[in-house]
């Protein structure tokens, strides 16, 4: 099963790459370094899926005590955080020669950030704690009170911004796209999501070892 | 509840100890900024509510320190009944707790910074009062996590400030205006957005408290 996922991702994350570099067209205004986005767009996409799937995981653990779903909450939660990071990093290496800064107090660049610190906190608690029942208990609460939290940040942080800014540098909408570049997009899509897949499932694998090897 | 607030009223050390480090931060405060009368101005609704936070986090830690303390943990989780009336008698005994602060610290600002608090006083009620429920609402809840957990004192404050960014951001913006003078009508959008924080973060902790008190 791991070696089929594993290929279809590599696979779809070569067409992604051939899609991004060979077969979408430069960029008129931004150049070559618009081609970032391919990489940009997905990952932000994946690190929502993730944390998604700790909300969706922590509640069916919190409700029938399954173990899996406590290591499929722990294994979404990191690669989350990864993709997160990935996401911030892509971004300032765009925004450094579209705005002429690696970081501003943007509206999304924020809201992203407080998503990135707030999930790593949740990966700090879990290695804090011994007990591995106590852990999921307390991760799953945490899991919980974080994703309902994604709308407030979501809302106060876009407030807090575009009240007093125009709105022109964080709506670079995808309306105005041609067809290449949704597609190579849209292969980047599948192919960041079978990766995550891929992540996950190597993830709990390997913490079911872990569980299995300390029982 | 009661027990908790006739402890707290027998030895006062919680609020005498918190008392004096809210005048303490009004003196770093001032260190900080400087004289300038006119940035003092600009930043003042941002400080009240860090001094608010700081505060926060420093008496919300101890909501179970006594129950440690005392070897009563497992009390608690024996007592019959539901569980979430324990962390609806912590929450009730952590804001008037937070009140009474926070009223302390707004007196001690408009002294200090010479402010003319009369008539934006139930405005500024309104914000505080929003914001702080949000803001114990979560503190109780992850206090009960962080106290049986290593590094406790560490881990609370990194727990809670990401998950508070958004309700931080709302306040310190709603504050700003009613300082102004500005109407409540003005800052709407906020008081919608700490409203629903209130509700989210209060149901969550009141349906989660049983899986952290478990252990």
């Amino acid at each position: 099963m791991f070696r089929v996922v594993g290929g279809l991702t590599l696979v779809a994350l070569t067409a992604g790459l051939v899609m991004a570099f060979g077969v979408a067209p430069r960029e008129v205004t931004q150049g070559n370094v618009q081609r970032i986005m391919y990489l940009h767009v997905p990952s932000v996409w994946v690190a929502y899926l993730a944390f998604a799937v700790v909300l969706v995981a922590s509640i069916v653990y919190l409700a029938r005590r399954l173990d899996g779903a406590d290591r499929l909450a722990h294994a979404s939660a990191e690669v989350g955080v990864l993709f997160t990071g990935l996401t911030i990093a892509t971004g300032s290496i765009w925004g450094k020669p579209t705005w002429g800064t690696w970081w501003t107090w943007d509206a999304r660049l924020t809201s992203v950030s407080i998503l990135f610190v707030m999930y790593l906190g949740y990966l700090l608690l879990r290695g804090m704690i011994d007990d591995p029942d106590q852990g999921a208990r307390y991760a799953a609460v945490l899991g919980i009170v974080a994703a309902f939290n994604i709308p407030l940040v979501h809302f106060s942080v876009y407030w807090w911004r575009t009240l007093h800014q125009p709105p022109s540098l964080m709506k670079p909408g995808p309306g105005t796209m041609p067809g290449v570049i949704v597609a190579a997009l849209m292969v980047n899509f599948v192919a960041f999501s079978l990766l995550y897949v891929y992540f996950v499932a190597k993830r709990v694998r390997l913490l079911q070892r872990e569980a299995e090897a300390a029982a | 509840m009661w027990k908790d607030l006739l402890v707290e009223r027998r030895s006062k050390e919680t609020l005498n100890a918190l008392f004096f480090f809210a005048l303490l931060l009004l003196f770093v405060f001032q260190f900080a900024v400087g004289p300038d009368r006119e940035r003092l101005a600009g930043t003042l609704p941002g400080l009240l509510w860090l001094g608010f936070l700081l505060t926060g986090l420093l008496g919300l830690g101890r909501t179970f320190v006594v129950e440690r303390e005392n070897d009563c943990w497992e009390a608690l989780r024996l007592a019959p009944g539901d569980k979430s009336a324990i962390y609806v008698g912590k929450l009730a005994g952590n804001l008037l707790l937070m009140f009474v602060v926070e009223a302390i610290l707004v007196a001690l600002f408009g002294i200090f910074f010479n402010l003319d608090l009369a008539g934006v006083l139930p405005a500024l009620i309104v914000v505080i009062g929003l914001g702080t429920v949000a803001f114990a609402a979560v503190g109780t809840l992850f206090a009960a996590m962080t106290s049986q957990v290593r590094a406790r004192e560490l881990l609370f404050p990194v727990l809670l400030l990401p998950v508070q960014a958004p309700v931080l951001l709302a306040t310190v913006k709603a504050t700003e205006a009613v300082l102004l003078g500005e109407p409540l009508g003005s800052v709407a959008h906020w008081l919608k957005l700490l409203g629903a924080a209130d509700v989210i973060f209060v149901t969550v902790g009141v349906l989660t408290f049983d899986f952290v008190l478990e252990g």
